[in-house]
């Protein structure tokens, strides 16, 4: 019979409706989950046929219906690092005035909101600006320059949001102490805040790199071209006032203007991108987990 | 415990701020470099011909290897237009260059364009391989397509589609600014608008692809883009008339309405890198590619208008 | 930051010209820092700067283009460009994928903050970072793929690439901003307030109805908003699963534009300087105004609750 402990009706609802409230919570966080292993394992499987260091490294052929995929890839790698080189020091400058100089008055506060704001522009806004601005105004033309550039200030919010979220993480201690013995602002910076901060940058730059690989609207209006003839693995096929093919674009054209093109081709290009971005940013997750447990304060 | 950390995380923050110094020297410097020993020919235009043109520049590296071309598409208009500013090299278009251009690319280089005829092309009008029509009239597709026209379902055509309950047709169309959409208004339509409400793909893959998937859809693109999941239709220029199959033959002998000549423009006459190019086009290379992409070759071509 | 560094003893020991390069160093640390501003100024101007001169120009009027659904940028003999359609293209797909998201989203984001163990939390955090990171033209060419079968099939729709599938592409693609801004809301809630509710006897459930989500509502709002934001704004992915058909859709089957799409479909092939390319560019200064209202919305939403 009921002991002294047994549910009343209302604990027992109470307890039915928690069960149901989470049940329902966890489904609906696990349909997170399903979506994620649907597409990468369904775009793997119809991609398995050509999938092999060779497709990597090989160039297209056959009017693009065969063949690999070298001189897109090389394409992406030019602009994510020219936009990395131009965005990473700007960013990571704006993040320490942010961080380390801002006094929190109006103008401040405004530098805040652009930043969030920046973040939130359509990326097809950003390539109408690249278009506008660097290609036009700018007189650098269809050009890898034009493209790089538009990457870098549309990932910029990525970079400034991750350091200062890796320097905000430095306890004021550390800072006052600098100071304490003398040291100037810029000193503190450089002694204390940015070695305790440097791997927390890094996992923003990681990021960086895996947002700008996948952009597609930016670089299709700036300099990213249809096709160029390339050498099979040439690791240097671009010069800055060149255009180039890119990854992305490759598998918009692969799959809305290449006639018979083979079966498993534009699925095998998607696999690439998608697996080239989520492997940076999983090594971004495991920079950040492997931080966290090293950190000693 | 502010431990000054050991060296190299130090370096890494600096090699940060110096890559901050590098910024100008890498811009500036940077927008004059580029290759100098090998040579760039920069080619835009027509999304017809750009399959084509893609494997002329693949081939081509066999037999100029210091060559480079750069393909791109985004339209005849914008192919043309980029000619006229100097910006790229050839220009591919899949309609004639208007009158107003070449006086505009006058009026900006003093070079007047000169054209050349590299293939021909029939616009195809594809319907799904199970949709037992055949052959279509200009009449009905401007009935189809043009704004006002009233044809909405296969059974106003006289056509029932096995295995479709709601025959609804689903007009497949390409984006308004590419030469097709304006070649296909001008000559099946009669430059009358399209109708609102078409799907407007971006690709003429695209249209053939989902025509290929729709039992109940109409498309058109160039002929070289057929699948064996579509069906070109015979077309005749109104009721009566007989009907004609995009083939080589009929758009040698101008008996398809839908036909239209493929050309590439240069800034003046071409020298150098790029005549050699043109010539390597025209050359029967050039030609087996243009007749292995589905389109018909120049020499089967009606000349020039 | 609080305390000012004591620099004076320093400065008198160092050599004139560390002084000098240190200056000039900050000089370049708040340049860095106002360019977020420059850069935002940069993209209005440029992007209105290519538009503007088509506000003064004879074929355009201002209310067709709000109001018209007419969009025929290059038609040979009646050109009008009427955007009304494509607006509520973005709209209806907008909608549709918030209609999914935002149960889904903030579900995720009360389990995550409320109800799991910090293990499986961990994981889904990775896993929804992994999902915000498939750059949206894959998400387009699954959308155009795969879904457009999947749909064909359980709906019987003669095409596949509609509002359905842009919406379900489009909330796939949103969940993980408003799980994650959601989530940091949920867990602006001081503990205090968990712990009243607990020595009340509610359960995590009462807990959360009763207490977090009328304490968090704002932050939760933001998270919204900011799913909005980058359903707008996305480009390829609706590009390529939507069907970019330009009319007012009646069903969740029907094909429609949005303004993103139609700005990628025709940028490339309007020659530079013409209307039409002016047109596309206010397209952009209209997006460009669209998202930085949301965006600033949001901003101010959030920084509503932290003022209390």
């Amino acid at each position: 019979m009921a002991g002294r402990f047994a549910k009343t009706p209302h604990v027992a609802r109470k307890e039915i409706a928690e069960s149901i409230a989470r049940g329902i919570f966890g489904l609906m966080s696990a349909a997170m989950i399903l979506p994620l292993v649907l597409i990468v394992g369904y775009l793997v499987v119809r991609a398995w046929p050509v999938l092999s260091w060779e497709f990597l490294l090989d160039v297209p052929k056959r009017g693009m219906t065969d063949g690999g995929i070298w001189p897109a890839f090389v394409g992406t790698l030019y602009l994510v690092g020219i936009s990395l080189l131009v965005s990473t020091p700007i960013g990571v400058l704006a993040a320490i005035y942010l961080n380390e100089y801002a006094k929190d008055n109006w103008f401040n506060r405004l530098v805040n909101l652009a930043v969030i704001n920046l973040a939130g522009v359509p990326s097809i806004v950003h390539a109408l600006f690249g278009l506008g601005a660097f290609v036009y105004a700018a007189r650098f033309g269809y050009s890898i320059l034009s493209a790089s550039l538009t990457l870098a200030i549309m990932t910029l919010p990525v970079i400034i949001a991750s350091t200062r979220e890796a320097l905000a993480s430095v306890p004021m201690a550390f800072r006052e102490a600098c100071w304490n013995v003398g040291a100037t602002r810029w000193q503190t910076v450089r002694a204390v805040v940015l070695p305790n901060s440097i791997s927390g940058i890094l996992t923003g730059v990681i990021l960086q790199v895996s947002r700008a690989a996948g952009e597609t609207a930016p670089v299709m209006f700036t300099g990213a071209v249809f096709f160029k003839a390339v050498e099979r693995g040439d690791l240097f096929p671009y010069g800055l006032t060149d255009q180039c093919m890119a990854l992305s674009m490759h598998l918009y054209t692969l799959a809305t203007q290449v006639p018979n093109v083979k079966e498993a081709l534009p699925y095998a290009t998607a696999v690439v991108l998608l697996g080239s971005v989520l492997l940076v940013n999983a090594t971004a997750i495991f920079v950040r987990i492997w931080l966290r447990n090293r950190k000693k304060w | 415990m502010t431990r000054v950390r050991p060296s190299t995380p130090r370096r890494l923050a600096l090699l940060v701020i110096a890559a901050a110094f590098a910024i100008p020297a890498c811009g500036g410097g940077g927008a004059k470099g580029g290759k100098s020993s090998k040579t760039v020919i920069q080619n835009k235009g027509s999304d017809t011909m750009v399959n084509v043109a893609q494997v002329w520049a693949e081939e081509y590296r066999k037999a100029a290897p210091d060559v480079e071309v750069e393909v791109s598409g985004g339209g005849s208009g914008v192919g043309i237009a980029a000619l006229l500013k100097g910006a790229v090299d050839i220009a591919n278009a899949s309609r004639d260059l208007k009158m107003s251009e070449a006086e505009q690319a006058v009026k900006n280089t003093g070079k007047l364009p000169a054209g050349y005829n590299v293939g021909a092309d029939a616009l195809a009008v594809y319907v799904h391989k199970d949709n037992p029509m055949s052959e279509i009239t200009l009449v009905q597709l401007t009935d189809l397509y043009a704004e006002g026209g009233k044809v909405t379902r296969w059974s106003e055509l006289g056509v029932t589609i096995p295995g479709v309950k709601d025959d609804t047709i689903v007009r497949v169309s390409r984006q308004s600014s590419s030469g097709t959409y304006e070649f296909f208004r001008e000559h099946a339509l009669g430059n009358r608008d399209f109708r609102l409400g078409s799907r407007d793909l971006n690709g003429s893959k695209e249209v053939v692809e989902l025509v290929g998937t729709t039992p109940t859809a109409i498309g058109y693109s160039g002929m070289g883009y057929a699948t064996a999941s579509v069906k070109m239709l015979k077309v005749a220029p109104k009721a009566g008339a007989p009907a004609v199959a995009p083939t080589i033959a009929a758009v040698h002998d101008k008996s398809y309405p839908l036909a239209r000549s493929l050309h590439v423009y240069t800034l003046g006459e071409p020298k150098g890198a790029v005549k050699a190019y043109i010539d390597w086009i025209l050359s029967p290379a050039g030609q087996k590619v243009v007749e292995d992409a589905g389109y018909v070759p120049v020499a089967a071509a009606p000349p020039k208008p | 930051m609080s305390a000012e560094p004591r620099a004076r003893t320093a400065r008198a020991v160092r050599p004139r010209a560390a002084v000098l390069a240190e200056k000039a160093l900050e000089a370049v640390i708040r340049l860095s820092g106002v360019s977020a501003i420059v850069f935002v100024a940069a993209i209005f101007f440029f992007v209105l700067r290519e538009a503007a001169p088509v506000l003064f120009s004879e074929g355009f009027s201002l209310k067709q283009f709000l109001f018209s659904t007419e969009w025929y940028p290059t038609s040979a003999t009646n050109v009008r460009y009427g955007t009304f359609a494509l607006t509520v293209g973005t709209v209806s797909v907008t909608a549709l994928a918030m209609v999914l998201a935002v149960p889904f989203g903030l579900g995720a984001a009360i389990f995550l903050s409320e109800f799991c163990s910090p293990r499986v939390r961990e994981t889904l955090k990775v896993v929804i970072e992994l999902l915000s990171a498939i750059p949206s033209v894959v998400w387009g060419f699954v959308g155009l793929t795969v879904m457009s079968k999947l749909i064909v099939s359980a709906t019987g729709a003669p095409v596949g690439v509609n509002v359905l599938n842009g919406g379900i592409i489009l909330a796939l693609m949103s969940v993980p901003v408003i799980v994650s801004i959601g989530e940091d809301a949920l867990k602006a809630v001081p503990d205090s307030f968990r712990e009243a509710g607990v020595a009340l006897g509610a359960t995590r459930w009462q807990l959360v109805y009763r207490v977090l989500l009328p304490a968090a509502k704002n932050g939760l709002l933001a998270a919204v908003l900011l799913g909005v934001g980058r359903a707008v704004g996305e480009t390829m992915a609706v590009l390529m699963a939507t069907g970019h058909a330009v009319h007012i859709p009646g069903s969740l089957l029907d094909s429609v534009r949005t303004l993103t799409a139609n700005i990628a479909a025709e940028l490339g092939e309007a020659p530079s300087g013409s209307d039409h390319y002016r047109v596309l560019f206010l397209t952009g200064t209209l997006l460009f105004l669209i998202t930085l209202v949301v965006n600033l919305t949001a901003d101010f939403v959030v920084r509503g609750i932290r003022r209390k």
